[in-house]
């Protein structure tokens, strides 16, 4: 395309609704409008992971579904002692709360760095990070309590079915493994904006690129879609 | 137009989204606490959890204001997997009535 067709193209308004999807993608080389380039690539890899959730959850349906021994109650097998009272999945309960709540403040340090306001992303970010490593230590103390106190292993346990420690293990420890991997980079993105790194619009170490706060966007999209995860793990496999 | 316009939104949405997801989580948590069983159970879990999605999704993803291009390509290819849980189903409920037929129920 030459020079000028593409400053034509540049200048051209853009179509809204489905005109538009097909202009978009018709569009040769730029079909996300408005959309940095790094953040439709975090989409894509989130469509991909959705799948793999979902082949996972898929897997545990036709799992529990197809066993003639009964399931394990996850109402009763999480439930917690406190003070002589039998609570419910009360710490899956917390930890679904912590999640929520490192969620919204990682939503507001999306909006805190878009005005700019360094120390304040800094402080929600470092919050976010901090949140989710409390939801990763209290998963630790639930692998722990079933893995010593319960006897659950994936090969079997003495509640039920035995394909549940499987489902159990597999399903939760690759969301833990989200959740680590978000908090390592929470900590790492908290860092680059207190030193302002995105203010001064230096390079990135790896990528050389100019950094700024849309990047902050681009975390939260995936500590989001850990969030996402967990309301589904939560709804099919501890409420189910 | 450069990257680091991106989304701006008021504080306000994000607040009254973040208490709604609050309180459908209790909600969540309340059909375990008051064990509702059967159909009920199983509807209430999936209303909650679709809420709680959608929410998400929208709002602290920023669904709700990217350009359909780019909504479209995110939504409608997980559509897939109700193709596959289907199929999931079919073949559960197959292995099922297959154990029960040579185990007769207690393996």
């Amino acid at each position: 395309m030459t020079q000028s067709a593409q400053a034509a193209m540049a200048g051209a308004p853009l179509l809204d609704g489905t005109p538009g999807v097909i202009a978009d993608w018709s569009s040769d080389q730029s079909a996300f409008k408005k959309t940095p380039w790094g953040k439709v690539m975090m989409w894509i890899f989130l469509l991909s992971d959705t799948f793999i959730f979902s082949c996972f959850l898929i897997a545990y349906g036709t799992v529990r579904m197809s066993t003639t021994i009964p399931w394990p109650n996850p109402s009763e097998v999480f439930a917690l002692n406190i003070g002589g009272n039998h609570v419910p999945l009360l710490l899956i309960a917390i930890m679904t709360f912590v999640l929520i709540t490192s969620s919204g403040t990682m939503a507001l340090a999306v909006n805190f760095g878009y005005r700019k306001n360094r120390m304040v992303t800094f402080w929600l970010l470092l919050a976010t990070a901090l949140l989710g490593a409390t939801f990763v230590g209290m998963q630790a103390f639930e692998w722990t309590k079933l893995i010593v106190d319960e006897g659950v292993r994936p090969w079997g346990n003495p509640m039920g079915a035995p394909q549940f420690g499987a489902i159990f293990f597999m399903v939760t420890g690759f969301h833990g493994t989200h959740v680590s991997i978000g908090v390592i980079f929470l900590f790492i993105m908290a860092f680059k904006v207190l030193r302002g790194k995105m203010d001064r619009e230096e390079p990135g170490f790896m990528t050389g690129r100019k950094q700024d706060y849309g990047m902050i966007e681009i975390m939260g999209l995936y500590w989001h879609f850990v969030d996402l995860v967990w309301v589904f793990i939560f709804a099919v496999f501890y409420l189910w | 137009m450069t990257s680091s316009e991106g989304q701006q939104h008021p504080l306000g949405i994000y607040f009254k989204i973040w208490t709604l997801l609050f309180v459908l989580s209790a909600f969540s948590y309340m059909v375990d606490y008051f064990q509702f069983e059967g159909y009920l159970r199983w509807f209430l879990i999936i209303v909650f959890m679709m809420l709680k999605a959608g929410l998400i999704v929208a709002v602290f993803m920023h669904m709700m204001w990217e350009r359909m291009a780019l909504v479209y390509t995110i939504i409608v290819p997980p559509l897939l997997l109700l193709v596959f849980l289907g199929i999931g189903t079919l073949e559960g409920d197959h292995v099922f009535l297959t154990r029960m037929i040579f185990f007769g129920g207690a393996e």
